[in-house]
């Protein structure tokens, strides 16, 4: 059973009162662009084994969107961040770095 | 090879089973190959044999990273059905369940296709109309499906509680051909099969790089050396991602975990497969005897092969509304597969941005049923560069809007 912190109100909510949101920091494309663009916003995506950035949501709890950092293939979490970023903080990364040497994903590493 | 018959079950209980042959060879790779599969699933193995029998391709290596079928192929709850919605689902469906009707006389292997009926329960007025929409569908493709009613749904599954409170039984979408196979024997069967024609099947190679020559494969790198090939078949499931990562591209899929469990065994009670899927819940019995139960898939990126332990309180939860006489029975085991789901529910059988590499998954939670008619077209894909089985299930067709959407017609699709 996952359970992620909820960096808004606090609270270490189990995966049922959560609502998973998929990939994070994803760049949303408009109008105006190529059908390729369009292709990789909304399908394609990393789909990684191991660091996963993710959107998730406290549904059953404060509404809050937040973001998580994550290993899919252990299910280890490396901590939540706020929605309001276009990418991990650097904590977080650090955190990750000391766990996972070596780790990238997309652009991050 | 030896054929196996009543006859030579007779002569081995006269000698002791002493007579019996490997059933298929374990080769050391060579360097190089005509074609590689990569995954020895039961997609990548179909593939592998009609690559020799339709074609005549037959120096074939299929590299496996652990066990023949250990993926899902060994881990499903073996529903074989083909009432999809779409005219390319029900055309590489219906001929993979076709192919399932003589796959035990085909391979010489017995892979207990048992075509007992597939129930898909309608129990909403939403469903009602989704199912008698996919039964006209059926008829104009000339699948073979009909609209039931509950006093028919009740007659074929006498344990089924029609009235339930919640959702009743407002009647059904029945396969009477969809059934079950043997998932294990679908895979050995046809790697017997495969290493008969002097394919090479080599388990415990795991493939960790994809070697190109400018756009095109030129051959891959395992734990067990670099292997050449001119051509690569990438059939890998949950773990499709990570091969097109080392060949430089990105897929239209993410990889989730989706459970099963089985029940001890009980005396015969059902002999149709039912699938509940507004409660989310579905049940066949095996032939030993064990309520055989699929659960849910986890809401995110996976690859633990265990899944989370709510979806199975949920599910059993649904089946116990539906079928109360099993609210005593004890669970004994359970387990989970690392499923590739893809934006449309459908699955990607297609070239890639790499000359010389195709791929064939994303059948996420409902692709055991496809294996034939999987491996027979993309046989063909690998052979000639295109086939009509595969055209529509093209990794591209996401960029150009060309769905080929499922979802919409079964919340679930085992
Ligand atoms: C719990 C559960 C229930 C299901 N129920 C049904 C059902 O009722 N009906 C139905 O039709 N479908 C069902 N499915 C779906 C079905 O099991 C799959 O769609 C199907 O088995 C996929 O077969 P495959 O050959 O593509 O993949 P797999 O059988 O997973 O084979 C892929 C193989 O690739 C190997 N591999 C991966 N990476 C590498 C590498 N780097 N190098 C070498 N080898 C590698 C893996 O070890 C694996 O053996 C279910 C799935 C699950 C998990
Ligand atoms: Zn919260």
């Amino acid at each position: 059973m996952l359970i992620l912190h909820c960096p808004y109100c606090g609270v270490d909510a189990d995966e049922t009162e959560l609502h998973a949101g998929g990939e994070a920091h994803v760049k949303r494309y408009g109008p105006g662009s190529s059908d390729a663009e369009f292709e990789s916003y909304l399908f394609v995506r990393e789909n990684p084994k191991g660091v996963h950035f993710e959107r998730w949501r406290h549904a059953n709890g404060c509404g809050k969107w937040f973001h998580a950092a994550r290993c899919t293939s252990t299910l280890e979490v490396f901590g939540t961040y706020s929605a309001q970023t276009t990418e991990p903080p650097q904590e977080i990364k650090d955190k990750i770095s000391a766990k996972r040497p070596g780790w990238s994903w997309r652009e991050f590493a | 090879m030896k054929r196996y018959s009543a006859f030579a079950i007779a002569r081995e209980g006269l000698r002791q089973h002493t007579g019996w042959e490997r059933a298929w060879a374990s080769p050391e790779p060579k360097s190089s190959y005509d074609v590689i599969i990569v995954g020895a699933g039961g997609h990548g193995l179909a593939t592998a044999y009609y690559l020799g029998k339709n074609f005549g391709i037959t120096n074939v290596a299929i590299l496996e990273k652990g066990w023949l079928g250990g993926g899902n192929t060994g881990r499903n709850t073996t529903i074989i059905r083909s009432n999809y919605l779409q005219d390319s689902s029900a055309a590489i469906y219906e001929k993979a369940r076709s192919l399932y009707e003589t796959m035990s006389q085909d391979l010489n292997y017995n892979v207990m296709f048992s075509p007992r009926g597939v129930m898909m329960l309608a129990q909403t007025q939403h469903e009602i109309r989704g199912y008698q929409r996919t039964a006209h569908a059926n008829a104009l493709q000339g699948v073979s499906t009909e609209f039931i009613g509950p006093e028919q749904v009740k007659k074929l599954v006498p344990i089924i509680n029609i009235d339930g409170p919640r959702y009743p039984v407002l009647g059904a979408l029945w396969q009477p051909r969809g059934g079950t196979a043997r998932h294990d024997a679908v895979a050995w069967g046809y790697a017997r099969a495969c290493s008969d024609m002097g394919m090479h099947v080599i388990q415990k190679c795991e493939v960790t790089g994809i070697r190109r020559e400018g756009d095109k494969v030129v051959g891959v790198d395992t734990n067990r050396g670099a292997i050449d090939c001119n051509k690569l078949g990438v059939v890998v499931a949950g773990h499709s991602g990570q091969l097109a990562d080392m060949a430089g591209f990105r897929l239209p899929l993410e990889s989730v975990a989706l459970q099963a469990l089985v029940s001890e065994p009980i005396k015969p009670c059902m002999d149709v497969v039912v699938m509940a899927n507004t409660v989310h819940g579905y049940m066949s019995q095996s032939d030993k005897g064990e309520m055989v139960i699929g659960g849910g898939t986890d809401s995110f990126n996976n690859f633990t092969q265990r899944g989370s332990f709510h979806h199975i309180e949920e599910t059993v939860r649904a089946l116990v509304e539906t079928f109360p006489m099993i609210s005593r029975l004890k669970m004994l085991r359970q387990w989970g597969g690392i499923v590739d789901v893809t934006g449309d529910r459908s699955p990607i059988l297609s070239k890639t941005p790499v000359d010389g590499m195709f791929v064939n998954c994303g059948w996420g939670t409902g692709g055991f049923k496809a294996i034939p008619g999987s491996g027979w077209g993309f046989a063909e894909l690998i052979a000639k560069g295109d086939s009509p089985l595969c055209d529509e299930f093209s990794m591209f067709r996401f960029r150009e809007g060309k769905f080929i959407d499922e979802s919409v017609a079964a919340g679930v699709a085992h």
